[in-house]
């Protein structure tokens, strides 16, 4: 009987190390190409550890292309984006999961149909909107969206957070003459820390990553944001593979940090996203 | 003090402002775009000049087969959510069963299966492209040394859409999270009542974990779908459609419509067919979750 446990955790690493190493491999290979120098890239059969350590890959994007202005573009974005999702989705929350009004669970599960909605079927018309109202090319039709409910998604993470939340601290707020506001600012923000803070990775993730909405409303390179960057920097040096692979690392870099800082509060959240599903 | 009703009523008040922004937001990004596009699929509309009503047209243009790429493209979506979304669910589910075990290393597992999904979809593009190349790239150049057939990966049209299927197992992570989840959220007693019946590890599985993780099965299912009826930065950072259009995908061939040739009136028809389509697919899913997806509480 122990001997086959043994055989069977065997089996069961050896899964799972091959699993990890299916997942680091890309990663591994960008790193190691975006420090070679475009001679040794090529090396058949390839090598691991470049030699010399070439740093060029990583200059080139800043000082022949536009990258340190993509960073600044896309921190614009980053920070509007930020700042209306967090303040909309945690006040609407707020409002479905702890006030009591006509109509309020039948607004909820309207709003909450949107998450099924796939998204090209709204972009045709919202394009066309934002363009008759001449703000194509600005940085308005990514970020003003953002504070109006900041997605139905964030909604329901929320309100499902703020729900388990004790009634009775609203009641000595009420007892104590606060109103609504001091209820949602001084008892149930400083509460759900955590919910807001994920809800904050998943939105820094998911703006960071998006790439579909620059592709679509910006069309002055100088407007750029990072992920449009590098898919434009591939057309121009096609097989150039330490310097795309660099790209590639300086627009994944960020993205890493933050899900590096917040992974505690990440995975949590994520797990609760799927429970109530 | 105020009188009960005084305060309903201030209540009620409070809630609607409070919401205000997330009800207007719905009723102006969602709703009157979704109206407007339902419009604008019955003109014709060239993205420089004013619809004019064409009634059925557009939809006719694309049943009738005039234009090609309808078809093709709907064949190459639902080929590939046919294709990725039970691989996606069967190697989530056995990475979260393993992982749920107290085992070595489980933390570092987790994080390093999560990792994929943590990077923009565009940088990995970047990679894989490269790894699939059939003369200078890292898959083949394995297989070689391995003396095992070699592949053309994205670049034969045979070969296209399992290769991206391939791609997003890579970032399965994210289902695996939340089966982990659910699978942690499983009574012990549960199984501790199997074993004193006797029942073996495929009882337990398939008697006590799988019915106990079915709603978030059907979660992942369901967005494992929507998410594959939507893949557009593959195809359009890869393989642009190809080759042959063997890797049209919906979204894409919908984008291009719109943004390359301009067409609005066509793209939005296109874009209402995607739109019903989803709810069909949805509610067929939600239709026959009721046979297989178990509530605790028993309400269905």
């Amino acid at each position: 009987m122990r001997k086959s446990m043994r055989l069977t955790d065997v089996v069961v690493y050896l899964f799972l190390l091959l699993g990890a190493a299916t997942c680091l491999l890309p990663f591994v290979w960008l790193i190691r190409s975006s420090f070679m120098s475009l001679s040794q890239i090529f090396v058949i059969p390839p090598e691991w550890i470049p030699s010399p350590f070439v740093w060029d890959n990583y200059i080139l994007p800043f000082k022949e292309l536009s990258f340190g202005r993509y960073f600044l573009n896309t921190s614009w974005v980053l920070v509007g984006t930020m700042v209306g999702v967090l303040t909309s989705s945690t006040i609407a929350a707020y409002s479905f999961a702890r006030m009591r009004w006509i109509g309020r669970d039948k607004m909820f599960g309207l709003i909450m149909t949107s998450m099924m909605l796939p998204f090209a079927v709204t972009l045709i018309p919202t394009f066309i909107a934002w363009q008759s109202l001449g703000l194509v090319n600005t940085y308005v039709p990514l970020v003003l969206p953002a504070f109006f409910g900041g997605g139905a998604f964030n909604i329901f993470l929320l309100r499902q957070f703020f729900k388990t939340i004790p009634k009775e601290l609203d009641e000595a707020v009420f007892v104590d003459g606060g109103s609504h506001f001091t209820i949602f600012a001084k008892v149930i923000l400083p509460l759900s820390r955590s919910a807001v803070l994920v809800i904050g990775i998943f939105t820094f993730l998911g703006t960071w990553n998006d790439f579909l909405g620059p592709l679509v409303y910006l069309n002055d390179e100088l407007k750029f944001t990072l992920a449009l960057g590098l898919s434009q920097f591939r057309g121009m040096y096609n097989a150039e593979w330490g310097l795309l692979m660099a790209a590639s690392v300086i627009v994944t870099i960020p993205a890493i940090l933050v899900f590096a800082i917040g992974q505690k509060y990440f995975m949590e959240g994520i797990a609760l996203t799927g429970i109530k599903g | 003090m105020q009188s009960l009703s005084v305060l309903r009523r201030r209540e009620n008040w409070f809630g609607w402002l409070f919401a205000a922004p997330a009800i207007l937001g719905f009723f102006v990004f969602i709703l009157g775009p979704m109206a407007a596009s339902l419009y604008y699929s019955f003109t014709d509309y060239q993205i420089a000049g004013d619809p004019t009503f064409v009634g059925g047209r557009n939809y006719a243009n694309l049943f009738n087969g005039v234009d090609p790429f309808f078809y093709k493209s709907i064949f190459v979506t639902l080929y590939y959510v046919i294709l990725s979304v039970p691989l996606q669910m069967i190697t989530a589910f056995i990475l979260a069963l393993i992982l749920n075990r107290k085992i070595k290393g489980r933390a570092f597992f987790r994080v390093v299966f999560y990792l994929p999904t943590i990077m923009p979809v565009i940088a990995s593009s970047m990679v894989w492209i490269w790894m699939f190349d059939p003369d200078l790239g890292l898959l083949n150049e394995a297989l070689r040394t391995l003396h095992l057939p070699t592949s053309n990966w994205i670049y034969s049209s045979s070969s296209v859409i399992p290769t991206l299927v391939f791609m997003s197992l890579w970032t399965v992570g994210g289902t695996m999270i939340i089966f982990l989840a659910a699978l942690n959220d499983i009574p012990k007693q549960y199984y501790e009542a199997i074993e004193i019946d006797g029942g073996g590890r495929l009882q337990r599985l398939w008697h006590i974990t799988i019915p106990l993780a079915s709603p978030s099965i059907f979660f992942n299912t369901i967005m494992s779908v929507i998410g594959g009826l939507q893949v557009f930065v593959q195809p359009y950072a890869m393989t642009a459609g190809g080759p042959n259009d063997a890797s049209l995908f919906y979204v894409f061939y919908l984008y291009r419509e719109a943004f390359t040739f301009g067409n609005m009136g066509n793209a939005s028809a296109i874009a209402w067919v995607l739109f019903i389509v989803t709810m069909i697919l949805t509610y067929v899913i939600f239709k026959t979750s009721q046979k297989w997806v178990y509530y605790e509480g028993g309400e269905a």
